[in-house]
């Protein structure tokens, strides 16, 4: 079984439409969707939900006012600045527990704190793994370490060739949660100033977890110069550019309608994507 | 006033409006514009700012003396994050699931633990062609975002316009940027995908009991669905930005919109006076 991860540093630069043709294309596999935060694979996956979980994760501090002698050393000692007039600020608040462990009337005790649910659904191209993250919630790189943990045991368990991730923007957390130990990280950027700086960082991450990673360089035509200095770029990196994908819109006419791009168009587009799923099938079984 | 520039989905435009909006106001206010997307800042891309000052953004972690340490085992005990942990004769430090809480060092019984700063990234200030600027960049391989956020904040010249280029999302990092903003402009597009994430931004904006308006980028493509949701929940649609191969063919080249296309200026200068109109009638009311 290999996991295959798509990321981009930058927002928007089409990984889950890119991941959303996967499905449509790879026989074998789950589809995992590591964001968390704003998730958008299933409205093209339109999943049947089968199971539906609470995301129990970190705590909150709560202070009973009965107790608590405004004594003011929990407001002096946090570091998150979350204790105001004896309140705790649930959003601020990091979960440390420190205010419980100093206050001297034992006022302050941690209370455990949904932070979102998981689900496991089926669509019409196989089991689909996601998740929602509570609105201003915390932990969001457990809760993606959780996902993809599940879809790892459903690919197990169910003998399939795939694991295939949409990955969250960014660098931070739920980035590094979604990006360590699997077996591929395909890298969709566009040819922006925008998408070559945030590719580079992206990439940096990557080495910096030992993963192997592509390229795929989406509205290669917005720019064609930067498109250029992608390509070579990735050449001096040692990276494979494996797909250049044209501007369309097909892609967005695709996520009104709720489909993959490759069932929405039989041209160029769908050809391209098709194309770099085989060179990715072919990294992932050498 | 602070005027935070979200979005929920990635790539709808925040950098776009946040950097046009400073830069069309920079005429009639001190503007200053802070770039608090730490994963992937790219707000300087596009202003080219001069840097004048640049400082470590470090998180206290433990360092411990293992002379007075009996390993009595209470600082791994007190660490919810299982930063730190004490075998027989053995403390073991996991600095990179430090939060910098403190609490190891304040509870150990022998004061044994001391903090030290460990670098998570960096913060940057200074000036653009008539902006002040800011930003902060998390170091790669990183996972904490927010302190460097809270400390980019800290530079806010709160005499002036400040505009707050936020991470995209709905978790911990667009808290830290949004928290404290007069206003909240949403960026979206219309498309299920930009519909969907401006519901959960609009959820997190609410939670902050901040007030937000929405900004619908590269009108024309998708759905009549972003305008439907925004009248059925009052929320105003204050500026519309086409789906244009030029204004795309700018951004590709780190080029702002009102530099490029400078008919734009007023548009945005107009959106400042909407924003200014609802926060003043908003403090007004709270007043009252």
């Amino acid at each position: 079984m290999k996991e295959l991860v798509v990321l981009s540093g930058k927002g928007g630069t089409g990984k889950t439409s890119i991941v959303a043709s996967f499905a449509a294309l790879a026989r074998s596999k789950v589809l995992c969707d590591c964001d968390v935060d704003a998730a958008d694979l299933h409205l093209v996956l339109q999943p049947i939900i089968r199971e539906n979980h609470e995301f129990w994760s970190g705590q909150v501090a709560v202070i009973d006012e009965d107790k608590c002698t405004q004594c003011n050393l929990c407001q002096e000692l946090c570091r998150f600045d979350a204790i105001h007039d004896f309140k705790v600020d649930p959003i601020s608040c990091e979960g440390c527990g420190f205010c419980s462990q100093i206050c001297p009337p034992e006022a302050i005790t941690m209370k455990e704190n949904m932070s979102g649910r998981w689900f496991i659904a089926d669509t019409r191209y196989g089991p689909l793994i996601h998740a929602r993250l509570g609105i201003a919630q915390e932990n969001s790189g457990k809760l993606v370490a959780l996902v993809r943990q599940k879809a790892r045991q459903i690919a197990e368990s169910d003998d399939l060739d795939y694991v295939i991730s949409d990955g969250p923007p960014g660098i931070g957390c739920p980035v590094i949660s979604s990006l360590s130990g699997v077996s591929l990280a395909l890298l969709v950027t566009e040819p922006t100033q925008s998408g070559i700086h945030d590719l580079e960082r992206v990439l940096d991450l990557c080495r910096h977890f030992g993963v192997p990673a592509l390229v795929c360089i989406n509205k290669y035509d917005i720019n064609e110069d930067n498109t250029r200095k992608i390509e070579d770029y990735c050449l001096s990196q040692g990276l494979m550019a494996a797909a250049k994908i044209p501007f369309d819109n097909v892609f967005t006419e695709s996520i009104v309608k709720g489909i993959p791009v490759v069932e929405n168009s039989r041209d160029g587009i769908a050809k391209s994507i098709e194309s770099l799923w085989q060179s990715i099938s072919r990294l992932l079984a050498g | 006033m602070i005027i935070s520039v979200a979005s929920g989905k990635g790539g709808t435009g925040k950098t776009l409006v946040a950097t046009s909006l400073a830069l069309s106001l920079k005429d009639t206010e001190r503007v200053q514009l802070i770039d608090c997307d730490v994963e992937e800042p790219n707000a300087h891309l596009f202003l080219k700012p001069v840097i004048t000052h640049s400082e470590a953004v470090c998180i206290p972690v433990p360092k411990v003396d293992d002379e007075k340490c009996t390993y009595c085992g209470r600082c791994a005990d007190v660490c919810v994050y299982h930063a730190i942990a004490v075998v027989p004769k053995h403390v073991m430090t996991f600095l990179e699931l430090c939060h910098g809480c403190g609490a190891c060092s304040y509870l150990c019984p022998e004061k044994a633990i001391a903090e030290e700063g460990r670098e998570i990234g960096i913060v940057e200030s200074g000036y653009s062609d008539g902006v002040d600027f800011a930003q902060g960049k998390l170091n790669v391989g990183e996972a904490l975002a927010p302190p460097i956020i809270r400390k980019v904040k800290e530079f806010a010249n709160h005499d002036g316009v400040v505009i707050i280029d936020v991470p995209p999302g709905t978790s911990c990092p667009v808290v830290e940027a949004v928290k404290d903003s007069d206003f909240c402009l949403l960026v979206t597009e219309p498309t299920p995908f930009g519909l969907n994430d401006l519901v959960l931004a609009v959820e997190t904006v609410k939670e902050l009991k901040i007030p937000c308006g929405v900004v619908i980028n590269r009108a024309g493509v998708g759905d009549g669905k972003v305008e439907e949701y925004c009248r059925r929940e009052s929320i105003p649609i204050l500026l519309t930005i086409p789906l244009d191969t030029e204004i795309a063919r700018l951004y590709s080249n780190g080029i702002t919109l009102v530099a490029g296309m400078p008919m734009w200026k007023s548009d945005f200068v107009r959106l400042f006076e909407k924003i200014g109109d609802i926060v003043h009638e908003r403090t007004g009311r709270l007043e009252r």
